[in-house]
């Protein structure tokens, strides 16, 4: 018999990961946040290798006789910190807690802005009206002010970190698809889903979604540099991860008092987070090229801007 | 020949609140989209809604399948009053009739797979198993002449004929018993329209389908309709079996419309001469008092702007053409003498 093999469609999914798999910025900054990934899954291993916790003090190896850090060579490759510790296991130890933070908490707020933007959208209306103001005074919020007050009430973690940076993140996310939905609602393909009998939750998850999910992931992947900054903003205020975990933020801050003579201690962490944060925004501004190739224009956090 | 009504339409009305905004808070108005319409549909038959754009027969459409809710009046389907009924009370309904949509690139979700578009009315009224439903979507596929392997493409990947026939698969999914096609074939070829139409009509014969079939392209809709209604800023002109509105239009609209059909053949002649209309058509948020046609008819007198005409048999016509115009016109009668005869101004 001769049979037709199954013909199958590429769908607008699989169109936009052939454009991004072209692109090579896309590609640069994926293998960066590969190698972060693996840094962060592998941290442990790394303190096996070295015979370095990223919290032990190593006061004999890892001073000097004075109690001045160590810089990068052999025994510490990046160094040591005001109390003795491996700068490198240390950041690979940070290195988990801000993409944790980073891929939580935008997840969190992407989830959030999403479902209350589509139901804004489509409801409109009271609901709307409701929903968008209170989307307007998230958003004005003086949020670093608001985040010290929170953390200092509930004290510092991990948790707290992510709600906090999902609480301040989700909105600007809700709106950007609230105004989209509004457009959906009144298109024809609505319609006839409402004429075939489709009730508002079917509209809104079927109908809707899937048309600003391509909004939503190019949003969730901008708001995870942002989100990992937000939480290295934290930990250097003290507000986030609390010591002797650590993290790039609570890194920075002990580097304050040693920078002048261990210029290691502030230039590695922050070219972690440079770096990582830059290669989020790079991906964002190409999965956004990819799945909306008429679309030139820079938003949110351009190439570059935030990083 | 007295048909089975499936729908009657009893003075439907749909208004919309204007916001025009001023300095000082805005005015609000409202929109008359519909003023007013009453008709029935006939089991099995197809009855043509015509009209300029922005004559309100789209909305008008949609109050019948409840896409919009009208602001008075009623819409009975096989007798019940669904003009006011909730999403919960319309349920039964909603499987019964259905719509075609004009823009068959608008009508269709452009991230979701066409099996899954198709199947949709079986997903939502709960028809069949899941593994029973992908058989009969493609089993709708090949009635409407899509090639069942397309299954798991997206509407992108199909022409805007290939789509219109997949809006028309969901149509009939649930085998409705009217289908409202709200201008199904204005947006495609004309090559493709007639295939369009040939199988809007095969279908019909085959599922006993009762079709509104809207348009603003009277060709198309004498090609399709049982009976012919024809629209003008809200409200019906004139109704009549097609043959009758064609051959004998008495409303002085009707004939003004005719004759801006082209006419493809010079030899075939025709009765009147043709007719221009002079102007836009009014504001619907400010409707002309007496006949809403008046001030742009050839032959308005006094009588027109004072009293708004009734749509009754005018001229000896039987039951079944009704005109709403004072002054209609005779047959073989053309407009260009201006005055209706026996009126003295």
């Amino acid at each position: 018999m001769n049979a037709v093999p199954p013909i199958r469609s590429r769908g607008p999914w699989e169109l936009a990961f052939e454009r991004l798999r072209r692109d090579r910025a896309a590609i640069a900054s994926a293998i960066t946040i590969l190698v972060a990934l693996v840094v962060a899954l592998t941290a442990p291993l790394l303190a096996q290798l070295t015979g370095h916790s990223p919290i032990a003090q190593f006061t004999e190896t890892g001073l000097s006789p004075t109690g001045i850090p160590v810089g990068p060579g052999r025994e510490f490759w990046l160094g040591t910190d005001g109390l003795g510790r491996d700068v490198l296991v240390r950041i690979a130890y940070g290195t988990r807690i801000s993409l944790l933070v980073g891929v939580l908490a935008s997840g969190l707020a992407v989830l959030i802005g999403a479902v209350v933007g589509i139901a804004a959208g489509w409801h409109g209306g009271a609901v709307d009206t409701v929903l968008s103001r209170f989307m307007d005074v998230v958003l004005s919020l003086p949020f670093l002010v608001l985040a010290l007050a929170l953390a200092a009430l509930v004290g510092p973690g991990l948790g707290v970190s992510i709600f906090l940076i999902a609480f301040f993140s989700w909105a600007s996310v809700g709106r950007i698809v609230r105004a989209e939905a509004r457009a959906i609602r009144e298109r024809e393909y609505v319609q006839a889903a409402r004429a075939i009998g489709a009730g508002s939750a079917r509209i809104m998850f079927v109908e809707m979604l899937p048309v600003v999910s391509a909004t939503v992931i190019v949003y969730a992947t901008l708001l995870i540099p942002s989100s990992i900054a937000f939480e290295a903003t934290l930990s250097f205020l003290g507000l986030g991860v609390p010591p002797p975990t650590p993290t790039w933020g609570n890194m920075l801050t002990d580097a304050m008092a040693y920078y002048k003579v261990a210029w290691w201690l502030l230039l590695f962490p922050a070219a972690a987070l440079l770096s990582i944060t830059y290669a989020f925004n790079v991906l964002g501004d190409s999965v956004r090229d990819a799945l909306d190739p008429r679309h030139d224009q820079t938003i949110g956090a351009g190439r570059g801007g935030a990083a | 020949m007295t048909a089975e009504v499936l729908v009657q339409l009893r003075e439907v009305v749909k208004e919309f609140p204007v916001q025009s905004r001023g300095a000082f808070g805005g005015r609000s108005e409202r929109l008359q989209a519909v003023a007013g319409v009453s008709f029935e549909l006939r089991r099995g038959e197809t009855l043509g809604l015509v009209g300029e754009s922005g004559c309100g027969k789209s909305t008008l459409a949609r109050c019948v399948v409840r896409l919009l809710e009208p602001s008075a009046g009623q819409v009975l389907f096989d007798g019940h009053d669904i003009s006011t009924a909730s999403h919960a009370e319309l349920g039964p309904y909603r499987r019964r009739m259905q719509m075609i949509f004009q823009d068959p690139y608008g009508s269709l979700n452009p991230r979701r797979r066409v099996g899954s578009i198709i199947g949709d009315p079986f997903a939502i009224h709960g028809v069949g198993l899941a593994g029973e439903r992908r058989r009969k979507v493609q089993d709708l596929m090949a009635l409407v002449g899509l090639n069942p392997e397309h299954y798991n493409r997206f509407p992108a990947d199909f022409s805007g004929g290939q789509r219109q026939r997949i809006g028309i698969a969901r149509a009939i999914a649930l085998r409705p018993e009217l289908i409202v096609c709200d201008e199904p074939v204005s947006a495609l070829d004309v090559s493709i329209q007639a295939q369009i139409l040939n199988l809007l009509d095969e279908l019909q014969g085959e599922l006993g389908l009762t079709y509104l079939f809207i348009s603003h392209d009277l060709s198309v809709v004498r090609h399709v309709s049982d009976r012919v209604a024809v629209m003008y800023l809200g409200r019906i002109a004139e109704i009549a079996p097609s043959e009758a509105l064609y051959e004998r239009a008495r409303h002085p609209y009707t004939r003004a419309l005719l004759s801006a059909v082209p006419v493809f053949d010079p030899d075939e002649g025709r009765a009147h001469a043709s007719v221009l209309l002079t102007g836009d058509p009014p504001s619907p948020l400010d409707p002309p008092r007496g006949c809403r046609f008046h001030p742009r008819c050839p032959r308005a007198q006094a009588r027109c702007a004072a009293e708004e005409p009734q749509l009754i048999p005018r001229a000896g016509d039987g039951p079944e053409h009704t005109t709403a115009c004072h002054f209609p016109l005779a047959d073989g009668e053309t407009m260009s003498t201006g005055a209706a005869p026996g009126v003295t101004p």
